[in-house]
Parts: structure tokens; C-alpha cells; sequence
């Protein structure tokens, strides 16, 4: 920790947050928000004359609440940087009437009442999203009675009970009364591997070898403790692990396989009586403790979607972030330029956090240590003779990468290369086709939409696919062998938004019975809400293909993200019945009322060329 | 050859038993010579491995290919791998174009070999069409900063940050709370090694 505040090559900003981020892969810029500590932090020499005249007091987080600390001190003895800290809440008030005497003895004066918060604006080329984890509130199970029973503890709080830096100095007691336990139990899986509505489904990784650590512990301060743990399974899988395991067996302490069903305590002596059943041998035994520990499990941190949003991070099942490739690139982010380390990706402990932060350090000197990078080459271009500088491309941008598209000064649109990052939203909203798509361009998908349709039209769902997460869904699927009817054809786009109209309609002249757009969730959009636009022109067709008397069911629209295998699997069995649903009738006349459709734009198209419309009426016609 | 000059070549993979196990590979390479301005068309067991790659180059340079259909695993998995090697070939390499049959066909429908085939065949049908409109594309480069943002001071982000600053890197730590250390900072002893967590 001491080398992080001194190293030469960090600049380390403490109680600040990134606030904002643009630009990509090898140019980010970021704002970090430095909130106001109130206490210079390059004068402040942690002398602790400001703490000893403090008049108010509160409770102490570091230390669980178990004891507590002043309006201005030190987060914790080994706090880094050592520097003093205001809690602005808890704090008087620099009013000299009020208080202020903290502010009296410093002799640095380093204490700053006025400190306002600082915006810092950095350049980086390379991300490591270490955001961590929160620990899982049992305060929702109420079946072990966290919140009603006094010597009901968490192993968050038991960390800070046997410590030699804890409220009582190592010496642990228990709530209660204040007197070092002789017969304590463990819990393990609180809020993890459950299968309530309380809990988490995943197993939380770390929880069996902490409770190892802390009965052995325990057995070192106390060797006469009775230790009882009751589990599920005991995974101790690491190097080492089985061996601390055993140690621990070996030091007395008795393992019950079996989690306690009934929970009651005593409110003379405030112990706590258990029953649970031995699972290997059946037996159900009322058991007493004077305290228990609950072993709580690793949840995502609460405020993960802050940081998601700003790297465009997509998230598993379980909440934790997603990682590019599970086995292939554990450590990058689909977003380009961004890793991840420690448990901000899944839960894992100390070495393993270590073990994933080298790696992530590592994959980011890749990008680093090139100092220049090819980009692919999907971005848009605006044809300028096609151009009406209606504009719409403008306010459809998610990157704000186009600009000019100004009617009234009768500028064309222009893309900025290096800020577009090929959604394709400008040319499926551009009603003059002046935007090409490259490698992703209008032709390429209409000659794969024949070619779907070749032959048995009815026989298959056309299906357009995001790349980043319905396509890799489906990839996911095909991965874990869920199996469902071979009866879609699917096309891959870079973004949803990239699923022009004019696909969809070209789709069902050609005879297509069922069409699915699907792309990412909202938060996941890659293109930040580009999939929005997609939604907007899906509503649009339905509307439209009700007026034409063909059924809307015809054209679905999903969400499937990149961990959602299951869901694509079950969606396409969906679609399967929906597509036998489809009568040839149906189809034919669908046929026939979009190809009377696209005559008449086409028809309309031309007398405007003829009239030569000038741009100023297409565009108001456009914002009509 | 036709007036534009197509020439496609397929190559499909069988992937060992993953592709070749649920669908009749022979089939679908048989189907994809008929399409029009597909010249070539060619099974392989590996099409990623060196001898795969070997066999895409050997096509590219005597049949003087202007596209590649790789019938193969997902593009989220390959497609940097398969653009490598037509651009060695002296192909631009956004003239390849994959079409996935193991991720999307084999691996979905393992138990309907006919169905199956006829999937993996449709999907190189609608790959090569789109292959044949393909245009060759430049990368734009682009300098990379050679400083890095580490969000996070816990024991995770504490060893990227030194790692990194070590290495010579100018590193941003940014912490949410007012000291590094995180979680860890607040345990007692760690396992395996039952030593101090600060």
C-alpha cells in the first residue's frame, strides 16, 4: 500500500471518482471528480493535534461500527496517503462560534474549511477497472436473525474482532457482553449458492477458506474454543487450501455438513441455539452457541453501473462484469483499452486478485508499449451529392461524429473518422441512402437477405444479430450446446441500430414469413443508446404493417446480451412456432403490399427529382 | 470468370469432430462450388491451424482469389486470425468473410445431421453473397497514450498500478475512499499464508 503513495510514476487521487470519459481505445480522456477532504494533503503530517480537540464523535467505519472516531480523522492507522480527513457531515462547521478548534491547532494550518472539489482532466491510453466487490447485508435473511440477535455477527465484523488493529485490540469478545466466546459457530453460505429469494444463486469463491483462516485463528488466540462450522460443501480447491483445511480439522474443529433449519436465542444469556441435521449421517441435533458467525458471501458493488456506463461494460447474470472471452481473454473488456482486476470481474481472493491484476497490467503494456494501433476500419461516410443537410444523421449520432447536416446554411453532413465508431444508426436513419456503411453497406445486406430467401422462403426466420451481444449470445448458445430448430438464418451487425427499414421491408417483399432484430439491453448498448433508434423504427414498421393489414407478430424484436445463451436458445424456439403460425397467404399478400409499397416510394422519389426539390423543403418534410 | 473478375474461394472447416461431427462438411464444400463465381472449394480439419492457413494462402495465390468464404467458428473468435492470413496472401483482408457454421449450426443442432447441413450450406450461400460485394478497406492507425487510468485501490488495482509504474508507465490511481487498500485493508490475517493483509 506504502508503495502506491510514494511511487513516482503514480499520481494517486484518493476520495475522488472518474466522473466522465471520451474517446477509445488508446485515447481516452477522462474527468475525475477530487472530492473535498478539508485537509491539505501535501501539508498535512498526520500529527493528530486536529483529532484530540475534536468535540464530536461517530461511528467509526473502518472498524464496522464497533467503535468510533472524530469529525476529522485518519481512515484507518495505516492509511495511505496519511492524511487527515474532514467528514463534513459530522463536522460543526469552520463558524468559529460553532467550533473551529481544529483548525486552531494545526500548525501547518492544513486544515481548509472552504476546500472546494477539483475536476483533474488526464489522458490515458488504457483502462483497469478494479472497482472490487461489496459483501453481501444479511439483513434480508431473516432466518439467522442478523438484525434481532445481539451475538449474530458477519465474518466482516469478525475480521475486525480478531484484529490487533480492531476495536478491541485482537481480544475477541462478543456484542453482547463484552466476554471472549467458548463455544462459536459458522455459517457458511449466507446470501451465496442460494436458490430463495434472498442470496445469490453463484458461490461467492472465498467464504469456506476464510472461515479455515478464522477457526484457525480463533484456535491460535483461544486453543479451548469449541469451533463448529456448518456448510454445504467445503471448497478448499486452491494450493494450500486442502492443507489449511486439514490443519484446521486437526485443531479441533468439529464440520457439520448441513446448514441450521431453526434459530433461537435465549434472552437471558443472549446464546443462540441451532438445530440443524448432519447430512452425512442424518442425525438432527439442537447445538448452543454463545456467538455465530455468518460467513457472508461477494456481491457486485452496488454502484457497478456508474463505472459500466462509462466504458459501455456489459455485466453477467450474477451482476459481475463481463469479461471479453471466458477462457480466451479473462481479463479484457469487450470495450477496447479496458481490463479488468480483482473482483470487480468475479469474486476471488487475495492471490488470485494479485494473480489478475499482473495479468491485466500486463495486457495493458501490450496496448501501451505499441504505442500506435490499428483501428478497424467500420465507420461511416457521408456521400455529399446525395446529402439533403436534412440533419438527421446529426441528431441520431451517438458520438456526435457528424457534423455540418445544417439545412438552412445548406451544409452537408460530414463524418469525423476518428470519432465514429460504426453503429450504422446515420445510415439506417438517412432517408436519401447518402451514408455508406463500410463493410457493413445497404447492398451487402440486401444481397444476404436473398440470399436467405432463395428457394423455400417460408422455410426460415431472418434474423439480424449484434455483433456484441445477440450474436455473441447466439455464439454463447452454440458454446454450451443448447440445442433448438434449425430454421433461422441470421446476419450479423455491428449495433441494432445498424437494421435499416428498408431491410426489413426488402426482407418480407422477398417472402420472408418472421424477421427478428435483436441487440443489446439498453444499459449494454456498445453505441451508448444507438439500439434506441432501433426501437423507435421497429414501433414505426409495427404501426405501419398493422395500416397494411399484415400481422406486427411478423417482426420481432429482443434483447439478448452476450451471457444470455439461454435466451436466445428459448427465443428461437419461440420464433419457431410463431413461424409456423404464418400461413402462405399471408406471406404472398405481404408480398405484394410491400412491393406495391416500395413502387410508390420510388415513384414518389422520382417526381420529387424531377421538381427538384430544394433541400430546405425534403428537410422540413424529413422533420415532419 | 465472370465480368467483374469474382473469385471466391470457400474453405470449410470441420473443426475436427465439432463441425464435422453434427454436419456433412463434404456436402456443404460440394454446394458451395456450384454458387456462382466461386472457383474453389476446399474441406479442412483445421482450418485455423498452420496447415489450414497454408492451404487459404496456396488457393489465394493459384487461383488467383479476389475472396475468401472461411466456413468456420464465429468471427468473434477468428476473424483477426483469417484476415492475417489472406492480407500474407496479399489479399486485403477485409475481403474475407466468415461464415460461422460451428457456433451458430453444429454446436446448436447436434442431433439433425440434415438439418444441420442444410443450415451450414445456407449460411455460406448468404456468406459468399455478401463476400462478393465486399470492398477492401484501410486501417486507420492511431497513437495510444502511454499513460493508463487504474480505477480502484484495492489489492487489485494496488498491483496493476505498481506493475505498471514499475514498468515505466505513468499511472493515474483514482480511489473512491480516502485511503487505498479496500476490502483487504480491512481483514485480519489472509489464507493460505496466515500472514497480515496490509
Amino acid at each position: 500500500m506504502m508503495d502506491v503513495g510514494r511511487h513516482p510514476k503514480i499520481n494517486l487521487y484518493t476520495y475522488s471518482e472518474v466522473e466522465e470519459v471520451s474517446g477509445y481505445i488508446g485515447n481516452f480522456h477522462v474527468k475525475v471528480r477530487k472530492k473535498a477532504r478539508y485537509v491539505n494533503e501535501d501539508e498535512c503530517n498526520a500529527c493528530g493535534e486536529c483529532e484530540k480537540v475534536c468535540p464530536v464523535v461517530g461511528p467509526d467505519g473502518f472498524q464496522m461500527g464497533f467503535s468510533s472516531h472524530k469529525a476529522i480523522y485518519m481512515p484507518f492507522p495505516q492509511a495511505v496517503p496519511s492524511v487527515y480527513i474532514l467528514d463534513d457531515e459530522l463536522c460543526l462547521g469552520h463558524n468559529p462560534i460553532a467550533c473551529g478548534k481544529c483548525a486552531d491547532v494545526c500548525e501547518k494550518d492544513c486544515i481548509d474549511f472552504d476546500m472546494e472539489e477539483q475536476i483533474i482532466e488526464i489522458d490515458v491510453g488504457a483502462v483497469i477497472v478494479a472497482t472490487g466487490m461489496d459483501v453481501y447485508d444479511p439483513t434480508e435473511m431473516d432466518e439467522y436473525g442478523y438484525t434481532r440477535f445481539d451475538n449474530v455477527i458477519t465474518s466482516m465484523e469478525f475480521e475486525r474482532l480478531i484484529s490487533a488493529g480492531g476495536p478491541t485490540e485482537g481480544y475477541f469478545v462478543r456484542p453482547s457482553d463484552q466476554k471472549t466466546p467458548k463455544r462459536i459457530a459458522f455459517i457458511q453460505c449466507v446470501g451465496s449458492r442460494s436458490n430463495s429469494t434472498t442470496g445469490n444463486p453463484y458461490c461467492s469463491n472465498i467464504c469456506c477458506m476464510n472461515t479455515v483462516k478464522d477457526s484457525l485463528l480463533l484456535k491460535d488466540h483461544y486453543p479451548d474454543i469449541e469451533i463448529t462450522v456448518f456448510y454445504m460443501d467445503i471448497r478448499a480447491f486452491g494450493k494450500g487450501f486442502e492443507d489449511l483445511y486439514m490443519r484446521s480439522k486437526m485443531a479441533g474443529v468439529n464440520y457439520i455438513r448441513g446448514l441450521p433449519g431453526e434459530f433461537f436465542e435465549d434472552p437471558e444469556t443472549n446464546n443462540l441455539t441451532l438445530i440443524a441435521e448432519d447430512t452425512n449421517t442424518g442425525d438432527i441435533k439442537s447445538y448452543e452457541f454463545d456467538t455465530v458467525v455468518l460467513s457472508v458471501g461477494v456481491i457486485p458493488r452496488k454502484d457497478s453501473d456508474v463505472v459500466g456506463k462509462l466504458f459501455t461494460l456489459s455485466r453477467t447474470e450474477d451482476g459481475f462484469f463481463m469479461e471479453s472471452h471466458p477462457k480466451l481473454k479473462p481479463v479484457d473488456a469487450p470495450t477496447g483499452g479496458v481490463f479488468f482486476a480483482g473482483c470487480a470481474e468475479y469474486p476471488k481472493d487475495v492471490k488470485d486478485s494479485v494473480t489478475q491484476a499482473s495479468a491485466a497490467a500486463a495486457r495493458a503494456q501490450v496496448l501501451l508499449n505499441a504505442g500506435e494501433i490499428s483501428i478497424e476500419a467500420i465507420t461511416s461516410e457521408c456521400l455529399t451529392e446525395d446529402c439533403t443537410s436534412c440533419g438527421i444523421c446529426v441528431s441520431v449520432c451517438p458520438f456526435n461524429a457528424i457534423r455540418g447536416g445544417d439545412a438552412k446554411a445548406k451544409i452537408p453532413a460530414e463524418v469525423i473518422e476518428a470519432m465514429c465508431k460504426g453503429c450504422g444508426t446515420c445510415a439506417a436513419e438517412c432517408n436519401f441512402d447518402a451514408f455508406t456503411m463500410k463493410h457493413f453497406e445497404d447492398a451487402q445486406y440486401i444481397a444476404q437477405i436473398d440470399a436467405m430467401l432463395e428457394g423455400d422462403h417460408m422455410a426460415n426466420t431472418v434474423v439480424f444479430a449484434c455483433n456484441w451481444c445477440s450474436y455473441a449470445g447466439a455464439d454463447l448458445a452454440g458454446l454450451s450446446r443448447l440445442q433448438y430448430p434449425a430454421t433461422q438464418r441470421i446476419m450479423r451487425t455491428m449495433c441494432s441500430g445498424r437494421v435499416d427499414s428498408e431491410f426489413i421491408m426488402h426482407a418480407f417483399e422477398k417472402g420472408a414469413p418472421l424477421v427478428l432484430v435483436s441487440g443489446c439491453h439498453f444499459v449494454d448498448c456498445h453505441y451508448i443508446d444507438a439500439n434506441r433508434w432501433t426501437v423507435k423504427r421497429v414501433e414505426k414498421l409495427w404501426d405501419k404493417m398493422e395500416k397494411l393489414g399484415i400481422r406486427p407478430e411478423r417482426l420481432q424484436l429482443e434483447w439478448i446480451s452476450a451471457a444470455e445463451g439461454q435466451k436466445w436458445a428459448r427465443t428461437m424456439r419461440d420464433l419457431e412456432e410463431l413461424r409456423q403460425a404464418v400461413t402462405k397467404e399471408e406471406v404472398e399478400h405481404t408480398m405484394r403490399v410491400f412491393r406495391e409499397e416500395r413502387e410508390k416510394a420510388e415513384a414518389r422519389a422520382a417526381k420529387k427529382a424531377a421538381k427538384k426539390l430544394q433541400p430546405k423543403t425534403i428537410a422540413v418534410e424529413a422533420e415532419a | 470468370m465472370n465480368d467483374d473478375g469474382l473469385r471466391v474461394g470457400v474453405f470449410v472447416c470441420e473443426c475436427g469432430k465439432n463441425i464435422a461431427g453434427s454436419l456433412d462438411c463434404q456436402k456443404v464444400s460440394d454446394y458451395a462450388a456450384t454458387l456462382p463465381d466461386v472457383v474453389c472449394s476446399v474441406v479442412n480439419k483445421y482450418t485455423c491451424a498452420e496447415p489450414g492457413q497454408q492451404e487459404i494462402k496456396r488457393h489465394i495465390k493459384e487461383q488467383n482469389l479476389n475472396r475468401v468464404v472461411v466456413a468456420s467458428c464465429t468471427p468473434r473468435m477468428h476473424e483477426p486470425t483469417f484476415r492475417n492470413c489472406v492480407s500474407e496472401a496479399g489479399l486485403n483482408p477485409y475481403l474475407m468473410e466468415m461464415a460461422n457454421i460451428r457456433e451458430h449450426v453444429s454446436w446448436a443442432h447436434l442431433n439433425d445431421w440434415d438439418a444441420a447441413t442444410q443450415k451450414a450450406m445456407d449460411t455460406v450461400r448468404i456468406s459468399v453473397a455478401r463476400a462478393k460485394l465486399l470492398r477492401p478497406q484501410e486501417e486507420a492507425r492511431i497513437p495510444v497514450m502511454r499513460e493508463v487510468l487504474v480505477i480502484g485501490g484495492g489489492v487489485a488495482g494496488i498491483q496493476s498500478a505498481l506493475d505498471l509504474a514499475d514498468a515505466g508507465y505513468q499511472v493515474h490511481l483514482v480511489e473512491k475512499e480516502a485511503s487505498v487498500g479496500g476490502i483487504m485493508a480491512a481483514l485480519d490475517k489472509t489464507y493460505p499464508t496466515m500472514d497480515c493483509s496490509i
